[in-house]
């Protein structure tokens, strides 16, 4: 694939996706980390001697690189890594060592067994004192055998939920030396005589933190849209039941319980695609503002990407499976491509900074900003909302007299009702974890005793936020049919997050019962009004087959003889009797 | 580094290698964990019979599972099949017999990684179809295993809705023979477990027809394969499926029939006949085609569904407490993961689930074994009930297990998606539950269909079964708390409850009531209700599921400790769901938002109880390592050293990758001059 990049070349990331997507169908494979992170790490760490040194190489690919991190004992709590790099001045070199079975270098892809080279963070002692983590070139391969170097343990971590074509692998280092200009000094430096020099500002990796982070939503969206586009087509080519006696059996699409499955799915993988083009958009217009050294943005984006990160990907995590079940018995069979899609996408839920850690992260700026507004001080951006707490300070009896503003069929005034319910459930958590600081002394101890509200409100903010983009989007569509089945899906968005946290909506008042059941009812009105599109809406995603990957999902619905050509070529199939057979049964029978 | 083949049975002798972690949980048991064991077991003696049947098992290197997560679809097939063969044989020695509870123990402890499960559906379904000939002919067979079974009911294109089953057997009066077609490719028999390679002979459902009518769907012993060389019988086209998501010991198969004919005699006959003549006779329920559905219902329960997610409980609970990430306090060491509120509150109501599941399959299989043998004797009526209420649950318990399971595993971070976890496995195979032996949301609708004939017949003043008589209580308009403590009365959240239940279906049959009432026909009003109708469903098998936790926490009397802990997992259980589902709760007022509030205070305030016997309350589960199968789970916690160690096993480790020697080694060659 590598020779092909390069012979139309295909330099930009974007086209790199697609490009990879279209011949891998979206799934992970060996080079990845070279090409995303070892060489980017490169370009942006390394001084531009070390770029002479191993860029081209690497390039090239006569350096094939991996980026080791995390390990065995250590993920969410960087400080917590183990691994270190003692500076020798003596001899100029860095001795790598991993002291503990925790601290053996665990998961990063292609590690075990493709690369020659790995960036590994470790821990810097020099002159006696610890100076945190740092980032060096490491080779771990001899050039020509591809034999571990001594003093390198290397290998696969073994089998895997999915990701079955990568080497996630493990790296032990016994006092392994390398030359001191293998450290990537581009900020920190270490002199020969081993004096340690700072960095400046370590906001910039937030950049990078958040083009990763978009990355994921937007896989999020397109992981729902395959998922989606399997079950739905599927659920109109399969027949099942009967809904009038006497009548042939009905498309599984029409049944009411089926639609209810797919169509929020539906709903919601469009509104993650405005989601990820939203952040994608963004990232690129602070990018420029970074460049000029205006990081006041910065903060709030990566605060918002953080939970959209983990709302995206635990929906879409949560929806894929709901479009397997969706499919029966058929869409547990590998045929179906969904299991795939599930098990390739199920671990974004974790990589890149666990989900619930995303949402305490970004739950930390809602508190920051709650705390800021309480004092009296405006704030901007997603969180603006926060500002009108001050003047009214929002009282049950208050919020109790505004239900009749909300209108059920209006996508705006959706979005203020959801801005509401995420303003009261960040004023509950703020002032839950006011209580527990009263209660108790430590302000760590407080955080964690108030962590499942936290979340709640960092999920509540997330959910008002995509409602938001998604609403905003529709006024940008000219075309008046296209509008007008994307009006429902937006309304079927907002109604259906309602219908599903009606407790939210209740208790804060924003919604009467009455309200409620109006809107239970208006959602199945809604899935009445999408049945006639939905194939033409996951059509538009406009996967090919090849992409789609599943027998259930093809374009032109021959399944049944697609899924009997699939089966023939089983393992299990190669011979008309399976050997144990013969090594086990029939010894068996005749011994009884 | 730490020995990893100890053995689980030999754990209550004092061992010194445990975590110390671990160890330091142990400690702190509010109550006896052997105990509780023998209470889950139901009775001391049965523990130590489990224990001596896992102990058999797991001496026996053909049953080890240790390359079970490195191994390939054909040789985790071969494995399987030799583990079948091999407990036969152990069987035999020990005269061990297939009844219960043994079948159970030695299930529990192969983890059901092995073949020919079908093959005792197969023997199930003669055995509750069959006439005393039929069963006198073909058990005996079975049970020597001279012929391998499997059941064959859903095909390519049709599941749920059996009336559109496809295949076709059609009675010849000359011949006395039926004949058994596949009339297109959709009607392919597709899914069966040990049919594509191992059956010699299968239950065919088809759809019945006598001098050119149909009869509807009958069942008919079909052989499949030779005998003498296992080659397909003549117009039988037979094979495996291929790869699935997991399952991959199980030769789920197809199977196409072309002209293939039966004698007469090979039509299933307790409930219908056809006579010699042609003529057809029937005795009995129509319905009694369900009762091998609900006797594999029943048991799956207990056999795959429930076990999976006490294990994955198990495993991540263990694995919480070992794990230390980020600092709760500066200073001090990295925090177990356990002590955070969110990690507690992703685990700890998922054990409380597990313990919740445990009780009510006992009620269940209680409730089943009495129902069960009035049909088998002819007598019916207990069969809507029964029917009603193990659809239900099937529906309700393996949702539960699936989404719990995953739950499990994300809450182990990275390691959790390793296969070495044993959780992927888990999950994988769990997952599948909610679709075989009945699509949930159809089963659910099943239910449904039955509680909206209760709740008619209770507005008709008729007396109803004992599972539903709450629906003619009558509803207090609000719930009296008051305090934290009020919510920990389990009248107080019985009713709660009860009420959402009784609501929820009211609400659903009035709209069908009305639609009906506005000129749709039934069936358009019932598809248009159906939304609602699962939630109704839901909730009613919610509620019984709390009440049966209620009533067996009472029972515990002569256990103080294990009553008081259970009582706190049972409150646990209720309180999340009302948290869980706020809602529905707050819906009609009955729980106002003060209440509420409370109900959250209270729900948060049990998880810090529970947090410190989380450990002994997963290992009262008692499942050794060996039926774990976990890097991450197993009892001693040597999570790490494991992990590596398992990892050395990977066949990629062992053996020279191609992929050095064709693509990678020309790349790297160019750099041996520059470096």
């Amino acid at each position: 694939m590598v020779m092909k990049l390069r012979e139309y070349g295909i330099a930009d990331p974007d086209e790199i996706y697609w490009f990879k997507s279209s011949i891998h169908r979206g799934r992970p494979e060996p080079l990845d980390l070279h090409l995303g992170m070892f060489l980017p790490t490169l370009l942006t760490q390394a001084t531009l001697e070390q770029q002479d040194r191993f860029f081209m190489p690497a390039w090239n690919l006569e350096i094939i690189g991996t980026y080791a991190q995390t390990e065995m004992g250590h993920g969410t709590h960087l400080r917590g890594l183990e691994t270190t790099a003692t500076y020798d001045p003596a001899t100029q070199e860095f001795i790598l060592n991993s002291p503990t079975v925790t601290s053996i270098k665990w998961w990063p892809g292609g590690l075990g067994k493709t690369s020659n080279y790995a960036i590994v963070l470790a821990q810097l002692y020099t002159q006696g004192q610890c100076k945190g983590l740092h980032a060096f070139i490491v080779p771990i391969r001899q050039m020509g055998t591809h034999e571990p170097l001594p003093g390198i343990t290397v290998g696969d971590i073994g089998p895997k939920f999915g990701y079955d074509e990568m080497d996630n692998g493990y790296l032990k280092m016994d006092n392994f030396r390398i030359p001191r200009e293998n450290m990537l000094m581009k900020y920190a430096k270490v002199e020969p005589d081993g004096t340690y020099v700072k960095p400046l500002s370590d906001k910039l990796t937030y950049g990078t933190m958040v083009f990763i982070r978009s990355l994921i939503v937007g896989d999020s969206a397109r992981s729902l849209c395959r998922a989606c586009t399997i079950a739905i087509r599927y659920s109109s080519v399969r027949h099942q039941s009967e809904l009038t006696p006497g009548e042939p059996e009905p498309q599984i699409l029409d049944y009411q319980t089926q639609q209810y499955k797919l169509f929020p799915l539906l709903a919601t993988a469009y509104a993650f695609h405005c989601v990820g083009a939203y952040m994608k958009k963004t990232y690129h217009r602070i990018t420029g503002d970074i460049n000029q050294g205006n990081l006041r943005e910065l903060p709030e984006l990566h605060a918002l990407s953080a939970g959209l990160k983990a709302f995206t990907s635990w929906t879409a995590n949560a929806g894929i499976e709901e479009c397997r079940m969706a499919c029966g018995g058929h869409g547990y069979s590998r045929c179906s491509g969904l299991p795939d899609i599930y098990v390739t996408f199920t671990p974004s839920c974790t990589y890149e900074g666990e989900n619930t850690v995303m949402m305490l992260q970004t739950a930390r700026f809602l508190v920051k900003s709650y705390t800021q507004v309480s004092s009296g001080q405006l704030v901007s951006g997603m969180v603006s909302y926060l500002n009108d707490l001050s003047g009214q300070r929002i009282q049950p009896q208050q919020v109790a007299a505004r239900p009749t503003a909300v209108l059920i069929n209006d996508p705006a005034s959706l979005v203020e009702a959801y801005k509401l319910r995420a303003s009261r459930l960040v004023e509950a958590a703020a002032k839950n974890l006011q209580a527990e600081l009263t209660r108790r002394k430590s302000q760590e101890d407080s955080w964690n005793r108030t962590s499942v509200d936290l979340v709640r409100a960092s999920e509540a903010h997330c959910h008002y936020v995509v409602v938001k983009l998604f609403t905003a989007q529709l006024s940008e569509i000219n075309d008046a049919a296209v509008h007008a089945v994307m009006s429902n899906l937006c309304l079927l968005y907002a109604l259906y997050g309602i219908s599903k946290h009606t407790g939210d909506f209740l208790q804060a008042g924003i919604l009467t019962n009455a309200q409620v059941t109006q809107v239970y009812q208006r959602v199945k009105e809604l899935l009445a009004a999408i049945r006639p599109n939905a194939v033409a809406l996951v059509d538009a995603f406009d996967f090919h087959d090849n992409h789609l990957g599943s027998v259930l999902g093809r374009y032109d619905g021959n399944i049944y003889e697609n899924m009997f050509e699939w089966a023939k070529k089983s393992p299990l199939n190669k011979t008309e009797v399976h050997e144990s057979f013969h090594k086990h049964l029939k010894p068996m029978q005749a011994k009884l | 580094m730490a020995q990893w083949n100890r053995s689980g049975y030999f754990r209550s002798s004092v061992s010194r290698d445990v975590n110390p972690d671990l160890e330091a949980e142990r400690r702190t048991a509010s109550f006896s964990v052997e105990r509780l064991t023998a209470v889950l077991d139901g009775g001391a003696d049965n523990t130590r019979t489990r224990r001596a049947m896992e102990a058999v098992i797991h001496r026996d290197p053909v049953f080890s599972r240790e390359k079970q997560y490195f191994q390939s679809q054909n040789e985790r097939y071969e494995a399987a099949v030799r583990k079948a063969v091999r407990l036969k044989e152990k069987m035999l020695q020990r005269g061990w017999t297939e009844n219960r509870p043994e079948t159970k123990y030695f299930y529990r402890a192969l983890g059901g990684d092995v073949a020919f499960n079908v093959h005792r559906v197969f023997k199930n379904s003669i055995l509750a179809l069959g006439t005393d000939e039929q069963i006198a002919k073909w058990i005996p067979l079975a049970e020597k295993y001279h012929i391998i079974g499997t059941y064959a009911q859903t095909e390519l294109g049709h599941g749920t809705f059996l009336r559109g089953l496809e295949t076709t057997a059609t009675f010849d009066t000359s011949t006395q023979e039926f004949t058994l077609n596949t009339p297109r490719i959709s009607a392919m028999k597709w899914w069966p477990g040990d049919l594509g390679r191992s059956a010699t002979h299968a239950v065919v459902f088809a759809q019945l027809y006598v001098k050119g009518e149909c009869y509807g769907l009958h069942p008919f012993i079909v052989q499949i394969r030779s005998l003498r060389d296992h080659l397909p019988a003549p117009g039988v086209t037979v094979g495996d499926i291929g790869p699935k998501m997991n399952f991959e010991h199980i030769d789920n198969g197809y199977l196409m029939l072309q002209s293939v004919t039966i004698p007469r005699e090979n039509m299933l006959g307790r409930f219908s006949q056809v006579l010699p003549d042609g003529t057809y006779m029937k005795r009995g329920s129509d319905k009694i085609n369900y009762l091998t559905m609900i006797v594999t219902r029943v048991e799956m329960l207990w056999v795959e569904v429930i076990p999976a997610l006490q294990k994955a409980c198990t495993i991540a609970v263990r694995y919480s407490v070992v794990r230390r990430q980020s600092k709760l306090n500066p200073g001090e060491a990295e925090a177990k993961i356990l002590d955070y509120q969110t990690q507690q509150q992703k685990l700890l109501p998922l054990l409380a689930t597990a313990y919740a599941l445990h009780f009510m399959n006992a009620y269940v299989n209680k409730f089943y074994s009495k129902g069960y043998t009035e049909i088998r004797e002819g007598n019916f009526d207990s069969l809507p009930e029964l029917h009603a209420l193990t659809s239900g649950l099937k529906a309700i318990i393996t949702d539960y297990c699936t989404a719990g399971a995953e739950v499990c595993l994300r809450a182990c971070g990275g390691h959790g998606y390793s296969a070495l976890s044993g959780l992927p496995f888990l999950y994988t195979k769990v997952a599948a539950s909610c679709t075989y032996e009945g699509d949930n949301t159809v089963l659910f609708l099943q239910t449904a269909r039955y509680l909206v004939k209760c709740l008619a017949a209770v507005h008709a003043g008729q007396p109803t079964p004992p599972s539903v008589a709450y629906l003619s209580l009558t509803n207090s308009r609000k719930c009296w708390v008051r305090t934290e403590a009020d919510l920990l009365k389990p009248d107080i959240y019985a009713e709660a409850y009860r009420r959402r239940a009784s609501r929820l279906l009211s609400t659903a049959a009035a709209k069908l009531q009305a639609l009906i009432q506005s000129g749709a026909e039934e069936y358009v009003a019932w598809n248009r209700c159906t939304v609602q109708l699962v939630q109704a469903a839901k909730a009613h098998c919610q509620y019984i599921i709390v009440k049966n936790f209620i009533d067996t926490v009472e029972k515990l009397t002569n256990e103080a400790e294990i009553q008081k802990i259970m009582k706190h997992l049972c409150d646990l259980f209720a309180l999340h769901g009302i948290f869980s589902n706020t809602g529905d709760f707050l819906h009609d007022g009955y729980i106002s938002g003060d209440q509420m509030d409370l109900v959250t205070a209270s729900y948060l305030d049990l998880l810090a109880v529970i947090r410190s016997d989380a450990v002994p309350l997963v290992d009262a589960f008692d499942f050794t390592d060996e039926n774990l199968n976990s890097a991450l789970g197993s009892y001693d916690g040597h999570v790490y050293q494991r992990l590596y160690e398992w990892a050395q096993k990977s066949p990629t480790n062992q053996q020279v990758s191609q992929a050095y020697e064709s693509y990678l080694k020309p790349l790297f060659q160019g750099a041996l001059s520059k470096l």
